[in-house]
């Protein structure tokens, strides 16, 4: 059980009384993937309902000299690629008997996805949100109101996605017996690292076979953001045994887990986190909600030390240019988050790039416009 | 005898609150090391926490306060209770060590369950939703007694004591030989009469922290009508 998939990193480092729910989660899981009618109502829903497969988009003017094709998760319903981890946890839920649903959420678009399903099938449902972020993503606090969901401030600590997790597992522990916690990132106590990297990593396989299609090769590079992890896991897995194809995350300069962290355990998990000498965690500081947060997925922690992955930083400023840069030149808003990644991308040392375009970045206007008036 | 354990937070006046609470009657105290996030607490640790680590208590100050404490009450059983990250980034095995040398006599970690690390020696927690098989595993990993979570929750007073704990107790004396303290939820003198009815100690944190506030004198009365309770 304490075994990981993820060399040292990984692991179930939370209370006891959260361990049979683990247990009887990863049982389920494996039960669900073995199941061809798990597969079967997840697929129907991702396609009549989320609006999967989402297209491969060619960008030719944003990257002079590069052809960057943007996978466009900003195009699935809800505008952002958390609703294929919500949905395929809310049909494990279903069939785990679980009528109360809990979530976090830092940016909002997974507090909007799981929102989103619970309204699908009827479910209570309560997101945990800091107070900075429900400041800093107002529209997505409205919709998620407007769908039904109970959002609950967390207001001590540093008010953001890092608080807002501790609180959703601590109802978590307090209603287990009722609840299914559904995470938001490849974080937390296994069996989540693994159940979200595998919901989404529909985005590689579709990416996969699209850019092939597209450009009649393979990309020479993956790029994608990386907060907790869990779009760019789902678009590195499809390419992990295509050895040529390199793969790059990119976290905010001001909370590079992978970048300047240490190993630590956060949330349930070994990883790498931002934190002191004594294990304090650290704040992360970024103008993206959905990166502003001081752990990762173990996985990714792994993939660095083997070497398979590569993480790099951009700073608010940079996610800033590329955000209004994509807009003018392609038409496309990009939520802040993959504004990241496109910074990175556009001076990689590479010609023919998949750029995983995570989210869709009306929530971000009004924080964005504030920030490239104060560039200006 | 029942065993009253109280818990503190380590600050720089814990020593003097610890023998007010041995003066009370503890038989053991509990020492929180204070961890940014701690998934298994309530409000009012959390806030002693966030306090502590504002005033600058880290592993090393700790373990200071460890020190001062045992050498104040040398006869009482000293056990620091803290969270898997403190151990990891100062070294799981050396963590143990220098709490042994500064005179703990066992430790807890809240996040770590049984199967995570089971050659660290510390006392081993359980709750009402563990099954009969992991009961039977902390019991036998399990240093000294074993804590019975007495409910599916975080830790802070309740106006009621669980009733998930009779068929904890139950279930547990059946599976394990060590002895059973419950914690979690249990803040008055009526709380304590009834649990230890069941169990043979109990654990008061976060009520005691408060009471703790109002000095040692206000400490060592709250532990001697707890003490009174159990004993009457």
């Amino acid at each position: 059980m304490s075994t990981s998939a993820y060399g040292a990193y990984g692991g179930r480092y939370v209370p006891e009384t959260l361990i049979p729910a683990l247990d009887e989660l990863e049982q389920g899981w494996r039960e669900a993937l073995a199941d061809d009618a798990f597969h079967a109502e997840l697929n129907g829903l991702l396609t009549t309902y989320a609006g999967r497969p989402t297209p491969l988009t060619l960008s030719e003017r944003f990257a002079p000299g590069k052809r960057i094709y943007l996978k466009r998760e900003d195009l699935l319903h809800t505008g952002a690629h958390k609703l294929n981890n919500a949905l395929g946890q809310i049909v494990l839920a279903q069939r785990l008997g679980k009528r109360r649903i809990v979530a976090e959420t830092g940016a909002g678009q997974h507090g909007v996805a799981t929102a989103t399903v619970c309204a699908k099938f009827g479910l209570e449902c309560v997101v945990y949100m800091g107070e900075e972020d429900i400041r800093r993503q107002k529209p997505n606090v409205e919709r998620m109101g407007l769908l039904g969901a109970e959002v609950r401030p967390v207001d001590f600590g540093t008010k953001t996605l890092k608080e807002a997790t501790s609180e959703a597992i601590r109802d978590w522990i307090t209603n287990v017996e009722t609840t299914h916690y559904l995470i938001g990132s490849c974080v937390g106590p296994a069996p989540y690292p693994e159940l979200v990297a595998e919901l989404q990593s529909v985005i590689g396989r579709e990416a996969r076979e699209q850019h092939l299609a597209a450009a009649g090769r393979l990309p020479e590079a993956v790029v994608a953001a990386v907060g907790g992890g869990s779009n760019a896991i789902g678009i590195f897995h499809r390419f992990l045994d295509d050895a040529d194809v390199r793969l790059v995350g990119v976290e905010a300069a001001g909370a590079a887990s992978l970048g300047t962290g240490r190993t630590g355990v956060l949330h349930g998990a070994r990883s790498s986190v931002l934190a002191d000498e004594d294990g304090q965690i650290a704040d992360a500081h970024s103008i993206s909600a959905g990166l502003d947060y001081p752990g990762v997925g173990p996985e990714h922690a792994f993939l660095r030390d083997e070497g398979r992955a590569m993480y790099v930083g951009a700073t608010d400023e940079e996610a800033l240019l590329a955000f209004r840069d994509l807009a003018r030149t392609e038409g496309i808003i990009p939520a802040l988050e993959p504004a990241h990644a496109l910074a990175r991308a556009r001076e990689l040392d590479a010609e023919l790039i998949l750029v995983c375009l995570s989210g869709r970045g009306d929530k971000d206007l009004a924080e964005a416009l504030s920030g490239l008036e104060k560039l200006a | 005898m029942k065993k009253l354990v109280i818990y503190l937070m380590a600050e720089p006046e814990t020593p003097e609150l610890a023998r007010a609470a041995v003066e009370g009657g503890a038989d053991i105290v509990e020492l929180g090391f204070p961890f940014s996030d701690p998934l298994a607490d309530g409000p009012v640790i959390r806030r002693a926490a966030e306090r502590a680590l504002a005033r600058g208590m880290r592993t090393r100050e700790c373990l200071g306060v460890l020190e001062r404490t045992h050498a104040l009450v040398p006869d009482t059983p000293l056990v620091p209770m803290t969270y898997s990250s403190l151990l990891e980034a100062y070294g799981w095995a050396r963590f143990a060590q220098d709490v042994e040398s500064a005179g703990g006599a066992s430790m807890i970690v809240a996040d770590l369950p049984v199967d995570e690390r089971p050659e660290l020696r510390r006392v081993q927690l359980v709750a009402p939703t563990s099954t009969d098989e992991r009961i039977a595993l902390a019991g036998a990993h399990t240093g000294g007694w074993l804590y019975l979570v007495t409910v599916a929750g975080t830790t802070g007073a309740r106006a009621e004591v669980s009733s998930a704990l009779p068929q904890l107790v139950e279930r547990a004396r059946r599976l394990v030989s060590v002895p059973l303290y419950a914690g979690f939820g249990i803040s008055t003198p009526e709380h304590a009469r009834s649990v230890t009815s069941l169990a043979d100690g109990i654990v008061v944190g976060s009520r005691a922290l408060q009471v703790a506030e109002e000095g040692p004198a206000a400490l060592r009365g709250y532990v001697a009508s707890l003490r009174a309770a159990i004993d009457g």
